[in-house]
Order: structure tokens, then C-alpha cells, then sequence
């Protein structure tokens, strides 16, 4: 084991991981706020909205994020004097933008579908309660559905931003120097695959532990009537943690 | 108030007081089955109004259009002085009708549901302010205080900031009905809220609704309690097939039926009680 | 400009790129199930040492699903190609052989695929086996039936009736994965995109016939895992 180069290797992987959380950060909190529009919309039952809504999501959950990342980032420069007359050329020409608006639709396509599976899970017995005592649909919505479907979808959107993190490394084929980028350099130029792989997914398994830690305890501070033992402080307000 | 009541239990009509339901003529139908064939009933202030049948009878969808979760085909429904009228338009399509009117319906109008349909991310004393808080804008600390003071009334002072799961099926049923409560309705609608309860649990929510009805306030209940409706209400309903087969005082109903198949129906549920 | 060509450049005559996308949907399509079939090989062997493994096995199969499911699996890719190249040099170095030698890619790729979905096909298998209902197999035990019968008639089966929905997802997940084997310069479907899109200065076209033709390959498949989902659904109502 040669200490010297694999601290070396990781002190220079370690100079990408800014981008990379910077990368899963944007399009993880973006996506989220497009997957709950998305979702609610889908609740609505508009056909229109609904088919359009299906269609992006089984369009970005069918294929792969990298095509994806090439569509917008290449495919979109053959209409560049367009983009240009309507002054978003600076925007696509940025591999940063480009990445940063592949990997938002991506995961707002699947949290998407995780909201919606949430919102389905809401027992129909809580939601008659609220109609039944005069709440607006929006009132219903926004204090019982919303509120359970989140708590209930908590779990499957860590899972989604774990895979985000694992996303970010694409952006490495479009010239991005996160830590992916950097690895593949490292190999590249030394051929010492397994080292620089070892002290890579000591990286991205380390952020995978942090965040796993952390919906873990978002989820027991959002849940405390799914824990086992009755909660017996008395709360020192008495509204919930709202979303 | 309560001397009043004294006077229901023993039997004195009370017709001559102000009504706090009226139901006219409803129906309902569910696709091709019609489940209610034209149901009448009128509540007055006051009065505790047993519903019994037979399971299908449609007792379950009577109470669920009074709150408006269904939506009648015909029929007229008042609650205090609000009033919604239901007629199939041209094409014979359910019409829906006005929102505003509905919520305001429901809110003079408060139910409590055989499977308690507690909000669960909530802590009861949460459950209990939520409507009064978002739906009728009272400030929230009196709310709080009027709240500890339904769930004291319940027997839940020491439980307030707990969360449903952490509760007996009894307990929920009670927190439910101080939420209930805390709505200020001009009636309370009860289906069936024993039904899910173990044997044990009954007695306790049975005692509450009593101290309700004994407050003087409206409620009609679906049960299959035959010592409640027979002890406890001032009128009794028995419903079969979608149509009211016969009404009068608990003591006439049980000691004399008309029906056949009230008879039939009493004599099933005292072998089966 | 783009409409009048969009036909010539995706033609299948000569000069169009429709045969060549086609055949690299083919090979797509070859790689991701070659990659999964390997994967279901190792991931079965990986929930067995969880569930029966021993200590040793058990930690071992544990930290492989960590590892692998941990990992950018763009990373996984870069360490079989550049890895494998380097070991299969040292190896010929050995032999007498000499320079550098080169992994055949496709071999790299399945590799890869391989790796990375057995992580999770050994989560899938290892929740089917213990949702099979333990009174069933007591049942096949209590009518005496041999082990190797038992397997065959009773476990494998319901392995496949509970592990069929997860399959499903981690099929999905491999032929979206196998994109990524482009890097290595397999002529796959991504890559072809990217030749085509290079040569004919059209990427739009080119990055939207591969997704289309991603899409396409996800939907039809998907069809048939639903169907084998039903298929092996029969009978469950009943029982
Ligand atoms: N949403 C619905 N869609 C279709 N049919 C329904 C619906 N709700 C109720 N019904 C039917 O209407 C009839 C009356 O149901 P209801 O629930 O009112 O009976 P019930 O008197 O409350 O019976 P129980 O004592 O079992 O609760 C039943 O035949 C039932 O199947
Ligand atoms: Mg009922």
C-alpha cells in the first residue's frame, strides 16, 4: 500500500466534492418543489394535466439519465441560433446549467411518482374527517394529505437522493470535474484503478451515510406517532411539525 | 335544558320544539341500485334519535348524505337553517352542489365514524383544535382551552399529547368525539361507534355519548346497541330497504312492533344479544 | 432544415443511420440481458451467504450490496475497464507477453452490469425468500418431501412469484446502466448516438432517436415482466 499516493489521490478527489453536492443539493431541492406540483396536479384529475404528467414521467423514468444529459447538453446546441435570438444560449451552453437542469427533471420525474405514492397511501377514513367537518379541499390537502404523504414518502425519497449523489457522476462525461471526473483522470493517467476506486467510494459511500442518517432522523422528528412509545412530554406547542 | 329532556326519556313528544334536522324525501343511488327510496325524518332540539336495520338497510349512507360525503339523488335537507336541496338535472346526472353551501352544511353537522378516523400525525389535543382553528378561525388558545376541557369532559385530560396509534380503540372513539365537539355542531352524527370496539371498550364510549344526551344536545346514532337506543334515545328509527319501516318512542318500538319485520329484526338481534 | 433531413439522416438506405441505431439497440438489448443474467447468478449467490453463509459469507455479500449499490456505478464501469485491462496486462506480462493489452468491451460491460445488479437482485431474492410463508415449507417438509424436490417444486417457484416485481425494477435499472458502458467505446446504442451526432452535426436527432429507442426497449420489456407478474400470480387468488 503506498499511504503517500492514496492520500494524495484522496486529497485531490476530496477538491471535487463541492461541485458534486452543489450538483445533487440544486437538483434534489428543485426536483422536490417540481414533484410536489406535479403530484398535486396529478391529484387534481384534470385529464389534460394528468396525460401530460404521465408522459414526462415515464419519458424521464424509461431512459437513461445520460441521454438525457447529452439531449440537453448537445442535442440542444444544433439550436443554437435560436437559443441565441431568445437569449437562453448562455443558459445550454454551460455544461453546469445543462447538468443541473438534466438532473432536475430526472429526479422530479421519479419523486414524482413517489409523492403520488404517497398521497394514494393516505387512508380515505382521515380525509372523509377532514371533508366532514367543513374543510376545503385545499384545507384537507394541505393539513392531513399532504402532511401523511410526505411523512409516508420520506423513506423513498432518501433512496432518490442517494441515487442523485450517483447521478452526479455523470456530469463527469460533460467535462464536469466532480469527484467522478477526477477519479476517472487519476486512472487515466496513473492506471491505479483500485486505489483511486477505493478512496472514491470511500467518498460517495460516506455522503450515502450521512444522508441515510439523516432522513432517519427527519423521519423519527416527523413521525413521532409511528414510534412504539407513547410520546409523554407535553409538547411545548401544540402544533405538529408541520412540512 | 335538561328538565326538558327528563320529559323526552319519559316520553313527551317534542314536536312542538324547533327542529335541528329535517330530511325530505332522500334518495340515493349508487350506479343502478337505489340504496335510500325516499327517507323523511325531522330531529328537534334536544332529541336523541336511534337508527336501527338490518346491515345493507342503508342506515350508513343515510348519515353519510346528511354530512354531504354522498351526495343525494332528490330530497331536501335542513340542518339548523340551512337547507340543500337535491333534484337530478335535465339529463338525469347527480348535480353537485354549491361548495360554499356544503362546507357550511358540514360544519353544523359533525360525525363520528365507526373506525374513529383520527388524523394520525396529529396528537389528539391537535385532532380536537384542528377544525376550529383552520375551518371556523377561532384563535388558537381558546381553542387549546376549550379543547383540554372536551378531552377532560372524555376522560383524556392525561392523554391530550398523544398520538392515535398510541391509544385503545375506546380512547380514539372518545377523542373523536371531543373533536367532534370542539365544532360547536348543531348535530352530532354516530355510526356506529361501538361497532369496532372490543366488548370491554363499549361500556366507556356508551357513557360518554349517555352525558351527551343528557346535555340536551342533538344526535342521531346508528347503533346495533339495543340498551342505548332503548334507554337512551327519545325516538327510534328502524330503516329497512332504504325506507323508514317504522318510527315512535324506544318504549313502543321494542315492547310493541308493528312491522313484521321489525319483530323479525328484534327477536334476530335479542337471540344474537 | 432539420424536418427535411430528419428523414434522410434516420433512413435505413445508404447514407441514413436507421440500420446502424437499430443494430445498436440490438446490441443494447444483448448487453443489458447478459449483464442481468450474469447479475442474477452473483446476486443469488450473494443472498445465499446472507442467509445462509456463515459469519464470513454473510458480511462479505453484505458489504458487496453496500459497496456496489453505494457507488456511482459510472465508477464501477471505470474500475472493470481500466482494472481489468491493467490485470489482464499483467497477466500476459507473465506469459511472455508484452505492451499493453486491452479487455474486449462488451466482456467489460456485462462485467460491470453484472457487478452492479447482482447488488441489488441479492436484496430482491434475499426479501422473496423470507416473505415465502415458513408454513408452506413446513408443509413440504411434513409430506416428506426431499430437499432438492423441495427446492425445485416448492421454494423456487414462490422465489420467482415474490422476486419477480424487484426483478423487474433492477431489469429497468440495467438497461438504463448499460448507457453507461458507451465510455468504454462499446458501439452500443449511446455510443452510436454519439458517432451519429458527431458525423452529421444533428445531436438533437440523434440523442432523441436513442431515448425514444430506450423508451421503447423499457415499455416492451416491462410488458413482459408484467405478464410474467400475472402468470405467476395464477393460482394465488385460489390458495
Ligand atoms: N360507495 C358505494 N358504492 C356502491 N354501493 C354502496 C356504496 N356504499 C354503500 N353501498 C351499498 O349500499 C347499501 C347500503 O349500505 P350502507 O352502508 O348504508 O348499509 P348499512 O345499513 O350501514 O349496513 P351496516 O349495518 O352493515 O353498516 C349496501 O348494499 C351497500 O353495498
Ligand atoms: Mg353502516
Amino acid at each position: 500500500m503506498d499511504i503517500a499516493f492514496l492520500a494524495d489521490v484522496f486529497r485531490r478527489l476530496l477538491s471535487g466534492l463541492p461541485l458534486t453536492l452543489k450538483l445533487a443539493g440544486t437538483s434534489v431541492a428543485l426536483g422536490l418543489l417540481i414533484a410536489l406540483a406535479l403530484a398535486t396536479t396529478l391529484q387534481g384529475g384534470r385529464p389534460l394535466f394528468v396525460w401530460l404528467i404521465r408522459g414526462f414521467v415515464a419519458a424521464f423514468r424509461g431512459t437513461p439519465l445520460l441521454a438525457q444529459i447529452f439531449l440537453i447538453y448537445y442535442g440542444l446546441g444544433q439550436f443554437r441560433p435560436f437559443l441565441q435570438d431568445i437569449g437562453l444560449w448562455s443558459f445550454f451552453r454551460e455544461p453546469f446549467w445543462c447538468a443541473i437542469l438534466a438532473l432536475t427533471l430526472n429526479t422530479s420525474a421519479y419523486g414524482t411518482e413517489i409523492i403520488r405514492g404517497g398521497l394514494q397511501s393516505v387512508p380515505l377514513g382521515q380525509i372523509e374527517a377532514a371533508r366532514a367537518c367543513g374543510m376545503s379541499p385545499w384545507l384537507v390537502y394541505r393539513r392531513i394529505t399532504l402532511p401523511i404523504a410526505l411523512r409516508q414518502a420520506l423513506p423513498s425519497y432518501g433512496n432518490e437522493i442517494i441515487l442523485m449523489i450517483k447521478g452526479t457522476s455523470l456530469t463527469s462525461i460533460v467535462t464536469l470535474t466532480e469527484v467522478t471526473g477526477i477519479a476517472e483522470q487519476i486512472i487515466s493517467q496513473t492506471y491505479r484503478a483500485i486505489e483511486v476506486f477505493a478512496c472514491a467510494s470511500a467518498i460517495y459511500l460516506a455522503l450515502n451515510f450521512i444522508v441515510t442518517r439523516l432522513i432517519g432522523w427527519l423521519e423519527r422528528r416527523l413521525s413521532p406517532h409511528l414510534r412504539t412509545a407513547p410520546n409523554l412530554m407535553p409538547s411545548s406547542s401544540p402544533r405538529g411539525a408541520s412540512a | 335544558m335538561i328538565g326538558d329532556l327528563a320529559l323526552d326519556q319519559a316520553g313527551t313528544a317534542t314536536r312542538d320544539r324547533p327542529a335541528a334536522v329535517i330530511v325530505e324525501d332522500l334518495h340515493k343511488s349508487f350506479g343502478p341500485i337505489e340504496v335510500l327510496k325516499g327517507v323523511s325524518l325531522r330531529a328537534a332540539q334536544g332529541e336523541v334519535v336511534s337508527i336501527l336495520g338490518s346491515s345493507g338497510s342503508g342506515k350508513s349512507t343515510l348519515l353519510r348524505c346528511l354530512n354531504l360525503l354522498e351526495t343525494p339523488g332528490r330530497g331536501a335537507i335542513t340542518i339548523g337553517d340551512e337547507t340543500l336541496r337535491f333534484a337530478p338535472d335535465r339529463k338525469g346526472r347527480l348535480q353537485r352542489p354549491d361548495r360554499k353551501q356544503v362546507e357550511r352544511l358540514r360544519r353544523s353537522a359533525a360525525m363520528v365514524f365507526q373506525s374513529f378516523n383520527l388524523w394520525s400525525h396529529m396528537t389528539i389535543l391537535e385532532n380536537v383544535i384542528e377544525a376550529p382553528v383552520h375551518v371556523l378561525k377561532r384563535p388558537r388558545l381558546e381553542c387549546v382551552a376549550e379543547a383540554e376541557a372536551l378531552l377532560a369532559k372524555v376522560g383524556l385530560a392525561e392523554r391530550r399529547h398523544y398520538y392515535p396509534a398510541h391509544l385503545s380503540g375506546g380512547q380514539q372513539q372518545r377523542a373523536a368525539i371531543a373533536r367532534a365537539l370542539a365544532m360547536h355542531p348543531k348535530v352530532l352524527l354516530f355510526d356506529e361507534p361501538t361497532s369496532a370496539l372490543d366488548p370491554e371498550l363499549v361500556g366507556e364510549v356508551l357513557r360518554v355519548m349517555r352525558s351527551l344526551a343528557d346535555e340536551g344536545r342533538t344526535m342521531l346514532v346508528v347503533t346495533h346497541e339495543m340498551a342505548f337506543a332503548r334507554d337512551v334515545s327519545s325516538r327510534v328509527l328502524f330503516v329497512h330497504d332504504g325506507r323508514v319501516e317504522e318510527e315512535g318512542a324506544p318504549a313502543a318500538i321494542f315492547a310493541n312492533p308493528k312491522s313484521e319485520r321489525l319483530r323479525q329484526f328484534l327477536s334476530r338481534t335479542r337471540t344474537a344479544g | 432544415m432539420i424536418s427535411s433531413s430528419l428523414f434522410e439522416v434516420l433512413s435505413f438506405g445508404a447514407g441514413g443511420w436507421g440500420a446502424a441505431l437499430l443494430k445498436a439497440a440490438l446490441t443494447t438489448t444483448a448487453l443489458s440481458i447478459a449483464g442481468f443474467a450474469a447479475g442474477a447468478v452473483l446476486g443469488g449467490l450473494a443472498a445465499f451467504a446472507r442467509l445462509s453463509g456463515g459469519a464470513l459469507g454473510a458480511a462479505l455479500a453484505d458489504g458487496y450490496g453496500t459497496l456496489f449499490r453505494g457507488v456511482p456505478d459510472l465508477l464501477t464501469i471505470y474500475l472493470l475497464y481500466f482494472g481489468g485491462s491493467v490485470g489482464l496486462t499483467v497477466v500476459s506480462h507473465w506469459l511472455g507477453g508484452q505492451g499493453f493489452v486491452g479487455l474486449p468491451a462488451f466482456a467489460t460491460g456485462v462485467a460491470a452490469l453484472a457487478i452492479i445488479s447482482g447488488a441489488y437482485q441479492a436484496e430482491v431474492y434475499r426479501g422473496a425468500y423470507l416473505a415465502i410463508h415458513r408454513g408452506e415449507l413446513e408443509a413440504a417438509r411434513a409430506f416428506g418431501m426431499p430437499h432438492p424436490t423441495m427446492l425445485r417444486r416448492i421454494i423456487a417457484p414462490q422465489l420467482l412469484r415474490y422476486a419477480l416485481p424487484g426483478l423487474g425494477n433492477v431489469w429497468q435499472l440495467v438497461l438504463k446502466d448499460s448507457a453507461l458502458v458507451s465510455v468504454t467505446g462499446l458501439v452500443e446504442l449511446m455510443r452510436q448516438a454519439q458517432v451519429g451526432a458527431g458525423s452529421t452535426r444533428q445531436p438533437f436527432v440523434f440523442y432523441c432517436s436513442a431515448a425514444a429507442l430506450y423508451l421503447i426497449i423499457a415499455l416492451l420489456t416491462g410488458a413482459l415482466f408484467r405478464r410474467a407478474e400475472r402468470r405467476s400470480l395464477r393460482g394465488v387468488r385460489i390458495a
